[in-house]
């Protein structure tokens, strides 16, 4: 239910906050974020269950020695496994502010929508009748379950009168979700693959590999290049439709090309750590809280502050109950769902 | 208002109401005739019927009273409950998307039994008729948490903002139930995934016995609270102009939804879309008033429940299919085409 002085007043909400964008905030946050980055990731490899020193840290990457067990544990256990949160956080982030950003939905995030539970269905299918099959052939089926998520949910919301409100996109993803994961679920009891399965779900670094980190680093790293390139875009689109159009975008190649950035996004993060949600949710929101609104921005902000998020939220997950591991997903869905729930009560009445 | 005559358009839908409750009373019936027959043994409708009657082999005697009946009176009950329990959230919420599940009650149900069951082994008897109260307090508890954020003391409840939290605390209470799951050892996780993924416990009657005194006086309850309902759903202000006490009235009945919801959560696991759907086939088939429509509500559910129940344990042979999950797949796409349609 929009009523027209709703449209009024969050199309003046928009033109109030389209006057701020702050480059300089943009850049400090880049490169502070960088930098935070790298010690994470340096801090990520060092905690665990073995303690290693930082400087053991900087010698296994620069003078690795093979007879040290400790230099071995550093590139094989815990370097993959710190890049692997960086490259995960990227890609949910980012995908999350495409969907923002593309739907107008502040509550668009690739968990909530459903894709995540798309690639979950996928990675389940796999796990019951192909155990063998390559981690490529993996992520491909990835990208297909959450790009069927994505189409189902994204149909349902523009069939409509009204298109895509917000309610009925969230509503839409968790149907989705709630169908799809009842899917896998089926399949796990069936084939007696629950627990397994089930520790995917939860989500973890626990598994991630250089071999996976090569199949995935490629398509992550397109994918973000074409997000960069589409950003311009995204911003327009941002705007409304009807401004899009206006200023002469092809909005439906756009949002088709957006679609396919945030499938091979959110398929290769999942089919590396599972379906966490709520990453995809917080950090674009607060990407643009500190650098306004121009997309330009928001999106490679949010690829940093995403990786920041990832590597220091695994950091915490192993160092809480240790010597054992929280999920990840977990975690982050303590700071997410109150995130959502205030998202959801800041504005006054309807979406 | 009692009125001595009734008019014939009021005749009409009378009759039509008697008509389509007794068609789904039928319905249920054949399932349920229907569903004795399924499963692993075969017995044939005739042996069903002598086994009934009390001169059956003792196999039959077995597999009928102390495996499928059970099972089948509980997909009855809990079918009811959910779908009453839906249909009055729907109108309390003025919103045709509640349901237990998407508000979260559900899944705050299911966390405190799951809490229960990861520090008490599963297998012990005590639990059987503390779990609907456990499932109880975890429903209330959920229900206050996000009746308390969706509150806002400008425009009170919108049902907008009470879909989205109870979203949103639906998916952290699964997270936390996930972080619990993991913990358990191998046997009690297969039996709380199954439990999660919402399987009707059946094989024993001690399960029914637990739910039926909740289902027995809430049922009526929720029946007899119907003229309130009818006003409440044209919305707050009628209500207050028609002299009504809404906010005791919306406690009392979200009490009643909630109890419903809980009690049948801790006997069938978390089985959603069933309060959804019902109430939404029971509106078509009888119309907005909620003293037909309460019952019809909950026939339909119990008839919903019952035939997810039979095909889950029919489709993949030997292995079971948990309902829950018959449900979501029968379920899932129904709410999607509601939201396609809806203009909300």
């Amino acid at each position: 239910m929009v009523s027209p002085s709703d449209i009024a007043h969050r199309n003046k909400n928009d033109t109030k906050k389209a006057i701020h964008t702050r480059p300089a905030a943009a850049m400090s946050i880049l490169v502070i974020g960088l930098a935070a980055i790298a010690f994470g990731l340096a801090l990520s490899v060092s905690v665990g269950a073995a303690d290693i020193k930082l400087a053991t840290v900087w010698e296994a990457i620069f003078h690795f020695n093979p007879d040290l067990q400790k230099h071995q544990v550093i590139r094989e256990l815990r370097f993959p496994r710190a890049i692997a949160g960086a490259l995960v956080g990227a890609c949910f982030a980012v995908a999350g502010a495409i969907m923002q950003g593309m739907t107008r939905n502040p509550l668009a995030d690739s968990g909530l929508l459903g894709l995540n539970a798309g690639a979950g269905v996928a990675l389940a299918i796999v796990f019951a009748f192909a155990p063998s099959l390559s981690f490529t052939s993996l992520m491909l089926f990835c990208f297909i379950g959450a790009a069927i998520a994505s189409f189902i949910v994204f149909g349902i919301g523009s069939l409509s009168f009204n298109g895509l409100t917000p309610l009925r996109l969230t509503l839409a993803g968790s149907a989705v979700s709630a169908l799809l994961v009842a899917v896998s679920q089926g399949i796990a009891i069936l084939f007696n693959l629950s627990q397994d399965i089930a520790f995917w779900l939860a989500g973890g670094m626990g598994g991630a590999s250089w071999t996976q980190i090569k199949i995935i680093f490629p398509w992550v790293f397109v994918a973000l290049i074409a997000a960069m390139m589409l950003s311009r875009s995204v911003t327009l689109l941002s705007l409304g439709r009807e401004v899009a159009v206006g200023l002469g975008q092809r909005t439906r190649l756009v949002q088709l090309a957006c679609m396919i950035v945030v499938v091979v996004l959110a398929g290769s993060a999942v089919s590396m750590v599972g379906p966490i949600a709520f990453i995809g949710l917080i950090i674009p929101h607060v990407a643009r809280y500190f650098v306004g609104v121009d997309y330009r921005w928001i999106i490679p902000c949010s690829a940093v502050l995403g990786s920041l998020l990832i590597i220091f939220a695994d950091i915490a997950a192993r160092m809480i109950n240790a010597p054992y591991e929280t999920p990840l997903g977990a975690l982050i869905a303590i700071i997410g769902v109150p995130f959502f729930i205030y998202l959801a009560s800041k504005r006054k009445g309807e979406l | 208002m009692h009125r001595v005559t009734l008019s014939p358009n009021e005749k009409e839908r009378r009759t039509r109401a008697i008509t389509v409750l007794s068609l789904l009373a039928i319905l249920i019936i054949v399932v349920f005739i229907v569903s004795m027959n399924t499963g692993f043994m075969r017995l044939s409708p005739r042996e069903v019927l002598h086994t009934l009657l009390g001169d059956g082999t003792h196999q039959q005697k077995l597999i009928l009273f102390d495996f499928r009946l059970p099972r089948i009176v509980i997909s009855l009950l809990v079918g009811a409950g959910f779908a009453v329990s839906g249909c009055i959230l729907q109108s309390l919420a003025r919103n045709a998307l509640a349901e237990p599940a998407t508000l979260g009650i559900s899944a705050g149900a299911g966390f405190a039994v799951i809490i229960f069951i990861s520090f008490f082994p599963a297998t012990t008897a005590a639990p059987v008729f503390v779990l609907p109260l456990l499932a109880l307090g975890g429903a209330s508890l959920t229900a206050a948490l996000i009746y308390i954020l969706a509150y806002r003391k400008a425009d009170g409840l919108s049902p907008t903002r009470l879909i989205l939290i109870g979203i949103a605390v639906a998916a952290g209470i699964n997270a936390c139930q996930l972080v619990l799951a993991l913990r358990l050892d191998p046997n009690n996780y297969q039996f709380v995934a199954t439990w999660i993924a919402g399987k009707i416990w059946g094989g024993d009657w001690r399960f029914v016995l637990a739910l039926l005194p909740w289902i027995a006086i809430l049922l009526p309850f929720a029946f007899y609270k119907a003229r309130i309902l009818n006003v409440l759903n044209l919305g707050d202000h009628t209500s207050l102009g028609l002299g009504m006490r809404v906010e005791k009235e919306r406690i009392l009945l979200l009490v009643t939804a909630v109890a419903l919801a809980g009690s049948c959560v801790a006997v069938s696991g978390g089985i959603g879309f069933v309060g959804l759907i019902a109430p939404h086939l029971a509106r078509k088939l009888v119309g907005p008033r909620h003293q037909v429509l309460l019952p019809a509500s909950a026939l339909t559910g119990a008839l919903l429940m019952i035939t997810a129940d039979t095909i889950g344990r029919w489709v993949l042979q030997p292995a079971e299919v948990p309902t829950g999950i018959v449900v979501a797949i029968i379920g899932a796409p129904y709410f999607l085409y509601l939201l396609a349609k809806s203009k909300a």
